[in-house]
């Protein structure tokens, strides 16, 4: 079935285990296994998988790897240590949100910096004929690795505790995962393993061959892990507040408006593209900000849905979902700057109806042991 | 509560709901159901949606139905039923008056999971038009079609 969609190297054991199938930016990935909330609350309460081999994951190498990425990336590069990793934003000329990546400076054993992104899926070729655009006058190489490797999330309060197991039974990484700090990383063998994530809870990512992605999966599993689709990731990256590409982020949308702002670094970082917009942008209140919204009732405020303060817009939905951990419906908006104050009380038309909302902290959720 | 236009033995207060046999049923292409009877010359329908639907939403958070009075077209929309993922419209496979509801329904979704042809009906219709009826399904053209889509 779907022969045109690219396919995991997990993609056959989802299906064979129940997995409904969907496309997803080009891929055919697993939305849910029985159900999202349980899927959903096994991340929060011991060990979610998932398979997000679709993530681009791309590799640059050459002697201008690293001015390449500086150039590209809204962060600054060239100062991160072997090891570390990065949350950053890829800019258009107008300081509009291309994609929003993690660089990896991965530490292969010798001098050498090994240089990666993981990119969104849907936005991976996009970025490889931007990269080709902007590669004059760099010597660099750009691998795209994607096809021929797999990448697992192992996410929850017990993750670390399986990952290591697996870790170590299959030999697959000396590491010790709780000595590894947040958002550090290290590559052995063809293996990255790093302490990253996009739920909320702590856990790790395993990028590996393809070739050996079913047997590390199937370990984890064993290993106490729960199989976890698209549609669990999408609920628990919104209790924490997390963006996703097409919804909180898109051409349209700067940084500051997205309360990204971190991710975009002027100082030491002199020509990076998009530089010169973002720059102005920062200086000048937002027209738009990125807000929290709980709802009353259970019905979840949803994609597009007008955000309104006595029947005037002041806003759109970018994301809703019924919480599953909150048991309340939670949404992200983008929301006038006057309108945005927490506590404010507004609606959201959802479906011709109007709901009453609160603007809320974000996130919505944060794990109590961090 | 609203108030009754028609009464019939199925819509008294308190009456249990007993689970239908499915393959005594029919079906429209967007899998609700419905039971056909006739009480004092009035052909009436019972509406429900099909255990392959409520296992294709999951996650059920939200529903809402018509009052009592509302008029309901074949093929049209009369409800909708939310998940954690999605909201999917609920169609009438019949066209006519909403006579009853199944009120305690929004508010215990599991009922729907757990006994879709019972106590997870959703609302009653006295068929005003019976043209339509003669586009709905028996249950083994349903069954082939829920294969399709599997």
């Amino acid at each position: 079935m779907n022969e045109s969609l690219n396919k995991t190297p997990l993609a056959a054991w989802h299906a064979a285990h129940g997995a409904r199938m969907v496309d997803f930016a080009g891929w055919w990935m697993p939305v849910q296994y029985e159900s999202i909330t349980r899927e959903h609350l096994a991340t929060r309460e011991a060990v979610g998988l998932f398979d997000i081999s679709h993530m681009g994951r791309l590799r640059f190498a050459g002697p201008d790897a690293v001015r390449f990425l500086d150039r590209v990336l809204t962060r600054r590069v060239h100062t991160l240590r072997p090891g570390q990793i990065r949350y950053s934003l890829i800019a258009n000329e107008a300081g509009g949100i291309l994609d929003d990546v993690l660089v990896y400076a991965l530490d292969p054993g010798d001098d050498a910096v090994d240089w990666r992104l993981v990119v969104n899926a849907s936005n991976r070729q996009k970025l490889l004929d931007w990269f080709e655009q902007h590669r004059s006058g760099f010597d660099v190489e750009i691998h795209d690795d994607t096809l021929a490797s797999a990448m697992i999330a192992v996410q929850g309060p017990n993750a670390l505790a399986a990952a290591q197991r697996v870790l170590d039974e299959m030999q697959l990484a000396d590491c010790r995962l709780q000595e590894l700090t947040y958002y550090t990383g290290v590559l052995q063998a063809d293996v990255v393993v790093s302490r990253t994530g996009y739920t909320g809870e702590d856990g790790c990512e395993l990028a590996l061959p393809a070739e050996q992605a079913v047997a590390v999966w199937e370990r984890l599993v064993e290993s106490g892990g729960r199989p976890a689709g698209l549609g669990a990731r999408d609920t628990l990256r919104l209790e924490a507040a997390m963006p996703l590409y097409g919804h909180e982020l898109d051409e349209t949308i700067d940084p500051f408006q997205a309360g990204l702002g971190f991710a975009v670094q002027f100082k030491d970082h002199p020509e990076f593209i998009g530089r010169d917009a973002l720059r102005q942008l920062a200086d000048q209140p937002p027209a738009r900000v990125r807000v929290g919204l709980r709802a009353e009732g259970r019905r979840a405020p949803r994609q597009h849905c007008a955000v309104l303060d006595k029947g005037e817009r002041v806003g759109e939905v970018t994301s809703g979902t019924f919480s599953p951990t909150l048991q309340v419906p939670i949404a992200m908006a983008y929301v006038r700057p006057e309108r945005s104050e927490v506590g404010a009380r507004l609606t959201v038309d959802i479906r011709g109806n109007e709901v009453p909302v609160e603007v809320v902290p974000l996130p919505f959720y944060q794990r109590t042991d961090r | 509560m609203f108030s009754r236009r028609v009464e019939s033995p199925v819509l008294k207060e308190g009456t249990k709901a007993v689970s239908l046999n499915p393959e005594t049923l029919l079906y429209d292409e967007s899998h609700e159901w419905v039971h056909l009877e006739e009480a004092s010359g009035q052909k009436m329908a019972t509406v429900g949606i099909t255990d392959f639907a409520v296992e294709q939403l999951t996650d059920l958070t939200f529903m809402e139905l018509p009052a009592v009075g509302t008029q309901v077209v074949a093929g049209e929309e009369f409800g909708e039923v939310e998940s954690v993922k999605a909201v999917s419209p609920i169609y009438s496979p019949v066209t006519g008056e909403v006579v009853a509801v199944n009120e305690t329904l929004p508010d215990r979704l599991e009922v729907l999971s757990n006994d879709p042809y019972g106590e997870g009906w959703l609302i009653k219709v006295r068929i005003t038009d019976e043209t339509s009826l003669s586009e709905l399904m028996d249950y083994a053209a349903y069954r082939k079609q829920c294969e399709g889509e599997a």
